[in-house]
Order: structure tokens, then sequence, then C-alpha cells
């Protein structure tokens, strides 16, 4: 496929735009479209029940708040592990999110769970730090245990034409990160137009990025489903050039199970059910695992839960 | 030949009707009246040409009497000037056109000596259709880069999308001209045909075509390119048939075509040429084509509307 | 993982369907004179769903004289605005209907759910409120001070796009003070016939609608009828050409929407997740049965490898199945009769030497299914890059510049539509010029709404239908 053949050897600002820049354009309307179309797929009953509880397996149950404090985030893991203390058939969630200064914290509370850490790191959310900064700021969240790491791309690097410093960065930091697994977080919302998001997805996704992922949940709008349609046709052509699997995360604006749901329809179609697993696809949410849950029991129980029934942490 | 009437041939020889005054000791040089295909003039393919008389009955001229041979390379010459002319600026068009009223203003005296030979119009009458005939390509002329403004349009879709519709010329139009109404008639048949930036095979006035040579002169001086108006001289009932069932007309003028004209809508059904079927002007003469505000009544027809969407988004 | 979707049919409770539907002239519904009835089947599974009486001449008759004393002593008098008003109530019932009428005519079309809840019906509704709104502002349309109506329509429909054809037809025919006859498509005629309800619900007055039901016979006698002053067909060209003849010398007025053969042109530097998508609804959107389908694929060389593959994939993800079920993308060949032309062509291609492609598709075993395929390695020459075959069968050709894309775009009989798929505006723009089609889709395919003109060129027919255009066919 030459649109999505491997990029260029040299790695040169020239050389980045002129692959970026020669991707296939995304067409607003169209993308919509596709998108609208897809979110009227019904999934019902035993289908329902199946994607219920995929997505409490991909979700990444995050917190990432100023007023964060140890005990909010140890209720958070002690959720992660256990979604509904009621019911011990409810999978255990894909990770949780933290701030690099929770990481030891939250690694602690889920010991021997099977759950793992994914810190943010690179000055998170606004990411307008020094390189050394984020790469410290990277280390650390490793050394203390996490297993997984978003970074966020320089915005303004990326709008202002500068791919080889993006390019850079994200490799710097897939260094860093050692073991860990990188999410590069694009900022979809600053980045605004379809193109940009696909350019910033083939540019990390080339940098070494494991996952690409929409937004910081700091800027809206976040993970629309077009956007998240553009990013999955990332992927799938990467794959298709490539044969290696990049992972997508969603992340910011995912609330309610209709909106998981729409998500994994969008996975299925387009980049096909090999996404269909925790390790490929993760959804950065808070709120979204208590309706997850309350579903999940109004599918088994045949009656509407409240939400007095369900943890808030 | 067969076409050649009797009895009248010969009679006052010399009269044609655009000729000059003779001037004592010089044989005046008679004009060969011809088709108008493809910015040529050439005699029919078949050699037959027929007798012309005026309204008296006196012998005009002899126009040529065009073959279905001659029809089929009247459409071959007007499919090729189509993609050309339809492609020129409306302003284009609009800037020649108009000098097609230039050029006729200037051989007023002609045409109007002609109507008044070939019709037996006053000579009063015959300058009025004249006058009238030349506003008609300035009117026309006016309107070729207006009938897209207001025939076309924005169109506003419940969506994110521009979506545009504007006139577009049909194609290939064979005209049947009026019969009565050989100068002001036939151009008001003609002229908003090629305004609009369709391509014309016109089957003239039989009994009265000598008009429309003289107006394919002015037209093939006027920078009109070849084969835009193509002009046949001779009978609606012989080359008709041919023309209405040609698949590369694409709308046919039933205008001139009388009593032949329910036939030839039949035929023209085959392969769905637009047509119009004769108005209310048939049978009154060129005086019933005098309003000098025809509107897009004659334009619409062979119009096509074509609507282009587009997204908008960034 | 594999994501099964789980079956989501729509429920069909809210149809209640009538064991015998009867004709709907001057307001009531009668039986036909000749007492003959024909059964419409449900084409996904070939179940009967009702009978539907035969209109013969003598039904005819009533019908175009029923319509005639409506026009003289209500409609023509009636104020614009009033007749306006009566339209905005239709509209508005439908609306109320609009989920009766979707799984109505999936039953009876085979048609998906998905298309007649979101496309079809909202179209229907917004078609009666725009021309509604025409009917008290027609001295501004551009159609001269005073434009007069017609008289009587006589309207004949096909079955592709059962009510929303008809909506195209009646709305503007009433909006501009003309009465109508209207016969819906023999294998889907239960949507027009509610219809006939909805205009009882809406106090339409006696006659201002009639619907006549039946097959080619009862839609020959319509056209044919002399106490018309204007027929509007759509439907197949053949037909489209019988009736034009047999109107020569009349008087009356036409505008026929006929056949299509069009063509999406792909140039290499197209939006290509969104030219897939395109050229899918294009050929796919209601199984094909579409006049301005983008039948014929012509992809730049230079991309054809790599769209080609990406179409194929998609193509594989298209769900064809039960009409009802939610999640249904593809649903039922409409009747035997197209299944089998649909087939017969199709099978020329193979025998002419093209290669034929379809996904791994299940087809149910009862009812009408045609698989979604593609055909590559199709020339100008073959007849499944001419001939319009009216199913979900794409014929797939390739160009190498702009002029040869124009060039074989145009290069058929036909002049409905076509598409365009580029990035630079101005090619867009080029090529949609150069196109003798009525209808051009840039990157984008298959949109409709009724304030856009939609029509011919060529042998796709003549008369624009929506939009102020739509007002021409039926002012004098």
């Amino acid at each position: 496929m030459s649109h999505t053949a491997t990029a260029p050897e040299a790695t040169t600002n020239r050389a980045l735009r002129a692959f970026l820049h020669g991707l296939p354009g995304v067409d607003e309307v169209g993308a919509r479209a596709r998108a609208q179309d897809l979110a009227t797929r019904s999934i019902k009953t035993t289908a329902k029940a199946q994607a219920i509880d995929l997505a409490i397996s991909m979700v990444d149950l995050t917190t990432l708040e100023g007023a964060d404090t140890p005990g909010k985030v140890r209720a958070l893991c002690a959720k992660a592990a256990l979604p509904d203390p009621a019911d011990r058939t409810v999978p255990r969630v894909g990770a949780v999110c933290v701030y690099p200064d929770m990481v030891a914290t939250a690694v602690g509370a889920l010991r021997g769970t099977g759950v793992g850490v994914a810190s943010v790191a690179t000055a998170f959310p606004a990411g307008r730090a020094p390189l050394e900064v984020k790469l410290a700021d990277t280390r650390r969240a490793v050394a203390d245990g996490a297993a997984e790491i978003d970074m966020v791309i320089d915005r303004g690097a990326f709008l202002s034409g500068d791919y080889l410093k993006v390019h850079d960065e994200i490799t710097a930091v897939k260094e860093a990160c050692g073991p860990a697994h990188l999410k590069v977080i694009l900022e979809t919302g600053e980045l605004v137009t379809y193109d940009n998001v696909r350019r910033a997805s083939h540019l990390a996704i080339r940098a070494g990025a494991d996952f690409i992922k929409t937004s910081t949940g700091k800027v809206a709008p976040a993970a629309t489903p077009p956007v998240v349609l553009v990013m999955l046709e990332a992927v799938r052509d990467h794959h298709a050039a490539t044969g290696a699997r990049v992972g997508v995360k969603p992340a910011g604006g995912i609330r309610t199970t209709k909106d998981a749901i729409r998500q994994l329809v969008l996975v299925n179609e387009i980049a096909g059910p090999a996404w269909l697993n925790p390790d490929l696809f993760r959804i950065g949410a808070s709120s979204l695992l208590n309706d997850l849950l309350m579903q999940r029991t109004r599918l088994t129980t045949g009656t509407y839960p409240g939400p007095d029934y369900y943890t808030q942490d | 030949m067969a076409e050649r009437r009797k009895g009248n041939a010969g009679k006052n020889p010399g009269k044609g009707a655009a000729e000059p005054a003779p001037v004592p000791g010089r044989l005046a040089v008679r004009k060969t009246y011809k088709l108008y295909l493809g910015g040529a003039f050439p005699r029919s393919e078949s050699g037959r040409s027929y007798p012309v008389t005026s309204a008296k009955g006196d012998h005009l001229a002899n126009a040529s009497l065009a073959s279905r041979k001659d029809a089929r390379e009247a459409v071959v010459a007007a499919r090729k000037a189509f993609g050309g002319w339809s492609a020129r600026t409306a302003y284009n068009r609009g800037q020649i056109l108009y000098r097609v009223a230039e050029v006729l203003e200037g051989r007023r005296e002609q045409f109007a000596a002609q109507a008044v030979a070939a019709q037996g119009l006053s000579r009063e009458a015959a300058s009025r259709v004249v006058s009238a005939a030349v506003d008609r390509w300035v009117y026309y002329a006016g309107w070729t880069d207006k009938v897209a403004q207001v025939l076309g349009g924005a169109n506003p879709v419940s969506g994110p999308y521009y979506n545009h519709s504007a006139p577009e010329p049909t194609g290939v139009v064979a005209v049947f001209a009026p019969q009565d109404a050989p100068l002001l008639g036939l151009t008001s048949v003609v002229a908003p045909v090629i305004a609009t930036g369709n391509t014309a095979v016109v089957v003239t006035s039989e009994h009265a075509p000598l008009a429309a040579v003289d107006l394919a002169e002015v037209l093939a001086t006027s920078d009109l390119p070849g084969g835009v108006v193509n002009l046949l001289t001779g009978r609606a009932g012989e080359l008709g048939p041919h023309l209405a069932a040609h698949a590369d007309v694409n709308a046919l003028d039933l205008t001139g075509a009388g009593d032949l004209a329910t036939g030839f809508e039949e035929t023209a059904a085959t392969t769905l040429t637009r047509v119009v079927r004769p108005g209310p002007e048939s049978g009154g003469g060129e005086d019933a084509w005098l309003d000098p505000d025809p509107g897009t009544s004659r334009m619409t027809p062979f119009l096509e509307t074509k609507t282009v969407w587009h997204p908008i988004g960034v | 993982m594999i994501f099964e979707y789980a079956p989501a049919p729509e429920s069909r409770s809210v149809v209640t369907l009538r064991e015998t539907y009867d004709l709907f002239v001057d307001g009531e519904f009668r039986p036909a004179e000749g007492g003959e009835y024909l059964t419409t089947l449900n084409p996904a599974d070939e179940t009967k769903l009702a009978q539907v009486a035969v209109a013969g001449e003598a039904d005819v008759d009533r019908a175009v004289a029923a319509a005639r004393r409506a026009h003289e002593t209500v409609w023509s008098r009636m104020s614009g605005a009033e007749r306006g008003k009566y339209l905005f109530r239709v509209a508005r019932i439908i609306q109320e209907r609009s989920r009766e009428l979707a799984v109505l005519e999936s039953m009876d079309n085979g048609k998906p759910i998905k298309e007649t809840r979101d496309v079809d019906l909202p179209l229907v509704a917004a078609h009666f409120f725009y021309y509604a709104g025409w009917a008290d502002k027609l001295r501004h349309a551009g159609l001269g001070p005073d434009p007069r109506p017609l008289g009587v329509a006589a309207q004949v429909i096909p079955w592709n796009f059962p009510l929303l054809m008809l909506a195209w037809k009646i709305a503007p025919a009433l909006a501009t003070g003309n009465t109508v006859v209207l016969k819906p498509a023999e294998t889907t005629p239960l949507t027009a016939l509610v219809f006939a309800e909805i205009c009882q619900e809406a106090d339409l007055p006696p006659g201002v609608v009639n619907i006549l039901t039946g097959a080619g016979e009862t839609g020959r006698a319509l056209v044919e009828h002399p106490g018309t002053d204007k027929v509007a067909f759509t439907g197949s060209t053949e037909v489209g050409r019988r009736i034009a003849r047999s109107v020569a010398g009349t008087g009356k007025r036409l505008t026929l929407e006929l056949g299509g053969k069009g063509a999406n042109i792909v140039y290499d530097d197209a939006a290509i997740d969104q030219a897939v998508e395109g050229i899918v609804s294009g050929i796919f959107f209601n199984q094909g049965h579409v006049c301005c389908a983008g039948s014929r694929l012509l992809v730049q060389e230079s991309i054809a490898e790599e769209l080609l593959p990406r179409l194929r994939d998609r193509v594989a993800k298209l769900r064809l199945g039960d009409p009802l079920d939610k999640n249904t993308d593809i649903g039922a060949i409409n009747s035997a009769a197209q299944l089998e032309r649909i087939r017969e062509l199709t099978d020329s291609g193979a025998e002419e030497g093209v290669e034929r492609w379809s996904p791994p598709c299940d087809l149910p075993s009862t009812g009408y299914w045609f698989a979604p395929t593609l055909l590559t390695g199709v020339s100008q020459a073959h007849r499944v890059a001419r001939e319009e075959i009216f199913g979900p069968v794409l014929s797939v050709l390739t160009f190498r510049t702009p002029e040869e894309a124009v060039a074989k775009a145009n290069n058929t009989p036909y002049g409905l539509s076509a598409g365009v798929w580029t990035e630079k505006g101005s090619r867009m723009l080029w090529t949609a010029e150069r196109l003798r089609a009525g209808v051009i889709w840039s990157n984008t395919f298959n949109k409709f709404d009724p304030t856009s003109p939609f029509g011919g060129y060529k042998e796709s027919g003549y008369g624009r239908e929506g939009g102020r255009h739509g007002l021409e066919a039926y002012l004098g």
C-alpha cells in the first residue's frame, strides 16, 4: 500500500513532512458520516453483555486531578481490582492511570491484583517543559513501577511543522520507558483537523508508540467517534503495511455504556476484531466504569439499578 | 428534376430579392444560395435544388434542396462544434451574438428588400421585421451571461454540503424554423438555442429560405465558430424524420414542423430527445414574433440543470 | 475475539396489515370495478403481505374524473396558503407515523430498516414540508407573474423508493394546485395506501389525491388516459420511451426520471477512506436499486492496486440479511424478476471474461437475495459497463488521465449521476463541469434533499424534481 508504506529511512524534518503530507486526506464530512452510521449499530442482549465485559477490561481507570491524594488513589485501585464487590464475575479493569507522583502509591495498592499502573508523564497535560524534565518525569514513573507511560506530544511543534521535534521527543521518551509501554497522547482537540489527527497518528507510530491516545481529558473535544475512527484507520493501515499492530486509546468524554459500545463497534468495523482486546484498545475514563456496571446488572437481573449501589471513588 | 416546379421558372428572372437595382449596361451578379454546414457553404451533396418564388409567384432564386445526408453532415458539424462553443465563456458568446446584431444592422437594406420580395411585406413592415431581428440578437446577446444566474443558484440543503444548480446546454438542437416567418421567426428560434451554448441544425422555411442563407452569411462573418449554426434549406417532411430519429440530436424545436410535429415527437421518443412543440406563434407570420421580451421560455427547453454537491469541512 | 452482533429486529407491531387493500378514489377506498387483486410479498421471505386491488380502465376513468372535479371545484380555487397548510399537515402526520411507514416499507420493499428509518422517511416528510412552503409563493418562483396549475397529473412511480418517489411526485403537484392520480409499483403498493389513509386523516378534500394500484396495464391506462394534463413517470428508460411516444401530440406535459449508469471517478489524490465509503454507498445503498447508483467505478490506475483491497475489505464488512434488523446494511432484492435480471447481467459479465468477486456471505434460504459483487477487469465494451443492472453489482474500470476519466464517464446514453473524488478543488470543478449528468456528487455520493433538483441528461429523462426547479413541471 503505497500511501502507508513504511516511512523513509532518513529521519529529517523534510522526509517526515513528505511522508505525512503524502498520506491521503480525510474528508471531514465523510469521516463524521461514517462514524455516525456506525453509531446506529444496535448492540443488544448477548452481544451487549459481551461488549460490557470487554469494555470493563479495557478501562484505564483514571484520576488526574490536582486534588488527588494517596487515599483517593488507593480507593480507585481497590475499585480497579474488584469493580463490583457484589459480583465477582466482573472482570478487572485494564489499568489504573495516575500522575507520576502517585505511581508508587498505586503500585502498592495494586500489588498482586494483576492490574497494572499507567502514569501520565512528560509534563502532562500541556507538555510545556524542557525535554530533560520530561525524560526525568518518565524515568521516575517507570522506576516507581509504572508499566505504561502516557506521554503528550508537543502540539506547538506539530502545528508549526516541526515534525522532527515531535518525533525525536517520542523516540527519547520511548527509550526512557525501558520495558514500559508507551502511549502517545495526540491531544486531538488541539490538532483540530482530521488530516492532522491522521498525520500525528502516523508520526507517533513511526516514532515508536505502542499506543496512540486521543486526549489528555483536559481539552474538549476529546475522544469523539470520528477522531477515533481516523486513528483506527491509521493503525489498520500501519498493520497492512508492516504487519505490526499499534494500540489505540480514546480518553475523555466517554461516560456511558452506549459511548463505550460505540467505540467497540468502531474498533470492530474499522481496525478489525484483532484490536478487540486490552492489549490493543483501552478506554481512558473514570465515571464510565460505574455506568458499565449498572448496565451489566440491568442485563443480568432485568431491573434498573441505582447509582447508590455502586462505589463512588 | 422532380423538385423543380414547372411554370414559374424563368418568369421575371433577375429579380432576386436582395439583388441591387440593375445598372444600365451591367449584368448583375446573382447569388447562388447554398447550405451552411460547418462554417462552409456547400451545395447539397444530392446536387438537388428547388426554385424559390416571391410572394407574388415570381422566381427569385434556386435554393439547395438538402438531403438526408446533408442533415447527417449537419449533425456531425454541430456535434463537433458543441464542445468548443459550450466551453466558451458566456461573456464571449454574448460578444459574438452582439457582433451578429452589428453585422445584420449593416445589412438592413438587403434583408428588408428580401422580406419585401419574398414575403410581400410593405417596406415599412419589412423594416420593422429587420429591426426586430437585429434587436433579437442583441436581446439574446445580453442573456448569455445572465441565464445561469436566473435559472441556477445555491440550494440550501439540510446538511454540511455546498449544493449548487446551474443550467447547461443540452447539446445539438434540431430546429424546424417557422415556415411563415423566415427572418424574425428564424432569429427568434435560433438565437436562444446558441445563446445558451447549444449548437443548431436548422431546417429553414421551405418556401422562403433565402433570408436564412443571407443570415448564414452574417453568422459566418460574425466570429461565430463554424458548425454552431448549420442551415438546411429544404423540406421538413424529408429531413425531419432523420433528425427526429437521430441519436446524436439532443433536442427538437418543432415550431415550424406544422402537422409533422406529432410524428416527429413520436420518433424522438426513442432516444428521449427533448421536444418543443409548436407554440402560439405558429401561423402568425413575422408579426407573431414581435414581442421584444420573449423571456427565458425558448432557452429553458434546451438547458439541462446540473446540480453539484460538495461537503463543507476542514 | 469475535464481536458478534446479536439480532436487533425492529418491531413489526407498529404495522397493522389489512388482508386486502382497495383503490383510493375520491377520498374513499373502494374495490376495483373488475374485482381483481394482486398479492404483494415480503421479498425477504416470500411471505404474502396483502391483497391489493388491480385498477382497470374504468377505475382510471373514475379516478381521473374525481381528480378533475377536485381540481376544478376545490383545489385550484383554494388559496395557496390553505393548500400549503394541508401539505404541512400531511408532513406532520408522516413524521408522527414514520416508524410505522418505515417498517412497512422495509417489509414490502426488502430494503433495510436503517435506510427506511434514517433516509427514506425523513426525506419524505422533508419533501412535503419543503413544497408546502412553496404553495403560497409561486409568484416568486421565477416562472412568471401568475403561474397556473396544469390540472390533473398522472403519476407512475417505481418500487425502489416507494414512498419517497410518491412524495417527489405528489408534494410539488399539490403545492402548485394540481390534483393527482398516482400508481405505485406493483410490488410495493402498501406505503402509498397508508399515505392514502394519511390524506383522509389530514381531511384533504376528496379527489385531490387518488391512488390506483395495479401492474403495468394499470400504469399504461393511466398515462394514456386523455383526461389528464400532465404525466410524470419514474422508472425504466424502456417504459419512459413508450410514455414519451404516447403523449406525443396530446398537449400533455411530461417529465421522466429514468435509468442511469453512473460513473464514480476516483482520482489518485482522493481522501481514500471516504472514497471507499462513497463507492460502497454509491452502489450498495438500497441494494443498488437506485437509478443514480454509482454503478461504474472509474479509478485512476495509479491507485487501483491500493484502493481495490480496501474496497474488498470494506464490502466484506457489509451485513446482509433481515431487512428489519437494525444492523442490516444490505436487504433483499425487491422481486424474483429483478433478481433474475441481476443474475443474468452479472453472469453475462463472467461470460465476457470479467472477474467476479463477492465476500463470503450466507444468503437466507428463502426470499430474493444477491451478494454484494465487484466486477473487475471491466471495459466499456462489456454489457455490465453499459446496461443498468439495478442491483448490488459494481463494475470497476480504470483510467489514466482526467480526460480519459471524463470521456469514459460520459460514454453512455444515460446521464443521471456521477461522482468525483479528489482533494484538489480545481480538478473537482473541472471534472464536474465536463460530466454530462444531472447530479454530480463530489467527495460524497447518493445524497438527496428536497431543495436540490434531481434529474437526468440524455436518456436518463427530462425535467427536474426537487427544489424551485421541481415546480416548473407542474405549472403552465
